[in-house]
C-alpha cells in the first residue's frame, strides 16, 4: 500500500483526512461514533464516492472497483450478512473461489477458531461465531491489506482478545491492516499508529504512546469533607492513594465516591481539541 | 484463475443448493402451482375448452412467481441483511452473480413448466406441447423479463417487512386481470387495453399457442414483442438503479 490521502465534503461526514498507510503497519482510525471512520473506510473499499481529494490502494483508486484491486483486499464489514443455509464451509469454499490464490479453507477456519462449526448452517451460529465468519471471508482470498470495521463492537472480553490475537497473526504474517474502533484499548492493544478522528478531521497522529493515548495518568476523584468533588491527576496512583487515604482516616472522615480512573477517549478528545 | 463464466457456474450452483435448503421457496415453487391446477381442475372439470385455459394461465402466473415474486423477496432480503454489501466488496464479477440468480430462476421455471406440462398431460386432457420451440422461447423470454421486473421492483421496497405488500401489491392485480381478459371474450374494453399492455397476458398467449392450441411463435408475435419491450425496460430499470445496500433512511 503506497498512500492513502483525501480531502473530502460529504455532507461534512469526512472534512479533510490526510493518511499515509506503509505496507504492513497495523493502523488504527480511532473516534467516537459519527466521526467519520466508517465513511473513510467505505471509501477506501470502494463502497462510497468521495467528493473530493485523491485516494490511492495499492497503488488504485477505490472508486474505479477494479477486480485487480479487490483480489487483494479483504474487508470485515461492521455488520455485513451471510447466506442462512450454507456452513461456514461451504461459504469459505465459495469465497475462496472468487480469488486467484486462496488460503485453505481448513487452515481458515482453524485460524478464526471455526473449526468446529464448520458444517453448521450460518443461521445457527451465535452472534460471535457469525463474527469470526466475517474475518475468515475477508481472509480466505489472502488478501496484501485488510479492512476491519469496529471488529469486536459487541464482543465480550474473552472474544475481544482472541479477535485481537488474529489482528496479530495477520500481523506477524506481513498484512497490512487498516481498523477502526471507538476503543482506546484496543487501538493501543493492535495498531502500530493511530490517528483520532473526530467530525470528519484528524485531531492527532501518531504511535499510539506519543499521542497521550498510553500515558499512564490517572485520575482519583473523591468528595472531601464538604461535599466538594475533587478530581487529582497523577502517575503514580498507589502513592497518591495511600496519602489521601491516610490524612482521610487521620481526620475520621470517609473518602465518599472515591474513584480511580484511566484517561477515556473523551479526555483525550478534550485535551486534543483544547490544544488545537 | 477464476474466469467470469467459471464464477457464474459457482454462483448458480450455490444457489441451487441454497434452493433446496430451503423447504418454503421449495414448495411454493412446486407445490403451489399443482394446488392451483388441482383447484381449479376440480371447479372446471368436464369442460375441456375451460381446462385448455387452466393450464397455460397456471403456467404463465407460476413464471411470475418463480421469477418477479421470488427475486423481489431475495433481493430485498439480502440486502437488508448485508449480504450483497459483502459480495459486492469481493471481486466476484456482478455479472457472475447475476448470471448465477437469473440462471436459477430459469431452472425453476423449467422444473416448473416441466410439472405443469405432466400434470396437463395426465390429468387435464392436454397433449405433450404442440410447439416446443416457441414454450422454450416464451418461457426464456418470460423469465427475463419478470426476473428483471423483480429486481427492479426490489428497489422500490423500503424494507423486508413491507416485501409482501409491496409484491402482493403487484402480483394479484396482475393475475386477476390478466386470468379475466384471458377467460373472457366479453372484458370492457379498457380492461382488456391494460392487460394486453401487461407483459402476464401476452404470456399466456403465447404459452397458451406453444402448449394447446399450436399456434407457434408465427401465431403470437405481438404478445412476444410485448414481453421483449417490458423486458428490455425491466433490465435497464434494474441495472440502472440497482442498490447493493440498504439504504440508511
Amino acid at each position: 500500500m503506497r498512500a492513502l490521502c483525501k480531502r473530502y465534503g460529504e455532507h461534512d461526514a469526512v472534512r479533510h483526512i490526510d493518511i499515509t498507510v506503509a505496507r504492513g503497519e497495523v493502523f488504527g482510525l480511532l473516534g467516537p461514533n459519527g466521526a467519520g471512520k466508517t465513511t473513510t473506510v467505505e471509501i477506501l473499499e470502494g463502497y462510497r464516492a468521495r467528493t473530493g481529494g485523491e485516494v490511492s490502494v495499492l497503488g488504485h483508486d477505490p472508486a474505479k472497483r477494479s477486480i485487480e484491486l479487490r483480489r487483494r483486499i479483504g474487508i470485515v464489514l461492521q455488520s455485513g450478512g451471510i447466506y442462512s443455509h450454507i456452513t461456514p464451509r461451504e461459504a469459505l469454499a465459495h469465497w475462496a473461489s472468487f480469488y486467484p490464490h486462496p488460503r485453505q479453507v481448513d487452515e481458515v477456519l482453524a485460524l478464526v477458531g471455526l473449526a468446529e462449526q464448520a458444517d453448521v448452517r450460518s443461521r445457527k451460529l451465535s452472534g460471535g461465531q457469525l463474527r469470526r465468519l466475517d474475518f475468515a471471508l475477508a481472509l480466505v482470498g489472502d488478501p496484501e491489506l485488510i479492512f476491519l470495521d469496529e471488529p469486536t463492537t459487541g464482543f465480550d472480553p474473552a472474544a475481544r482478545h482472541a479477535a485481537w490475537e488474529t489482528v496479530r497473526d495477520l500481523r506477524a504474517l506481513g498484512k497490512t491492516i487498516l481498523l477502526t474502533t471507538h476503543y482506546l484499548d484496543e487501538a493501543q492493544a493492535l495498531a502500530d499508529r493511530v490517528a483520532i478522528v473526530k467530525d470528519g478531521r484528524v485531531l492527532a497522529i501518531g504511535p499510539p504512546r506519543e499521542l497521550g493515548v498510553g500515558a499512564s495518568h490517572y485520575r482519583v476523584a473523591y468528595r472531601n469533607g464538604d461535599g466538594e468533588l475533587i478530581e487529582r491527576e497523577t502517575d503514580d496512583p498507589t502513592a497518591l492513594l495511600h496519602e489521601l487515604t491516610g490524612e482521610a482516616l487521620a481526620r475520621g472522615e470517609r473518602l465518599e465516591e472515591l474513584s480511580v480512573g484511566r484517561p477515556t477517549l473523551e479526555d483525550v478528545y478534550l485535551e486534543l481539541t483544547a490544544d488545537a | 484463475m477464476p474466469n467470469a463464466v467459471a464464477l457464474t457456474w459457482r454462483q448458480y450452483r450455490l444457489e441451487r443448493r441454497m434452493f433446496w435448503r430451503n423447504p418454503s421457496a421449495a414448495f411454493f415453487n412446486f407445490v403451489l402451482p399443482l394446488l392451483f391446477l388441482a383447484g381449479g381442475g376440480v371447479i372446471l372439470s368436464g369442460n375441456q375448452h375451460n381446462l385448455d385455459k387452466l393450464v397455460p394461465a397456471i403456467a404463465g402466473m407460476s413464471v411470475m412467481s418463480t421469477t418477479f415474486t421470488a427475486l423481489a423477496y431475495n433481493i430485498v432480503f439480502l440486502r437488508e441483511r448485508g449480504v450483497l454489501k459483502r459480495i459486492h466488496g469481493t471481486p466476484l464479477p456482478s455479472i457472475s452473480y447475476f448470471g448465477g440468480v437469473a440462471a436459477n430462476a430459469v431452472t425453476n421455471t423449467a422444473l416448473q413448466i416441466v410439472i405443469i406440462v405432466l400434470a396437463g398431460r395426465a390429468f387435464f386432457g392436454i397433449g405433450w406441447p404442440p410447439q416446443l420451440g416457441a414454450l422454450v422461447v416464451f418461457v426464456v423470454v418470460g423469465v427475463v423479463c419478470f426476473a428483471a421486473l423483480g429486481v427492479a421492483f426490489a428497489h422500490a421496497i423500503p424494507n423486508f417487512e413491507s416485501t409482501a405488500a409491496y409484491v402482493n401489491a403487484v402480483f394479484l392485480p396482475v393475475v386477476f386481470v390478466s386470468f379475466y381478459v384471458f377467460d373472457t371474450k366479453s372484458a370492457p374494453g379498457f380492461v382488456r387495453t391494460i392487460a394486453e399492455a401487461l407483459p402476464l397476458k401476452p404470456l399466456i398467449d403465447g404459452l397458451s399457442g406453444a402448449m394447446v392450441t399450436g399456434a407457434g411463435l408465427g401465431g403470437h408475435l405481438d404478445a412476444l414483442a410485448v414481453i421483449a419491450l417490458w423486458g428490455a425496460f425491466a433490465v435497464y430499470l434494474a441495472v440502472r438503479g440497482f442498490s447493493w445496500e440498504q439504504s440508511r433512511t
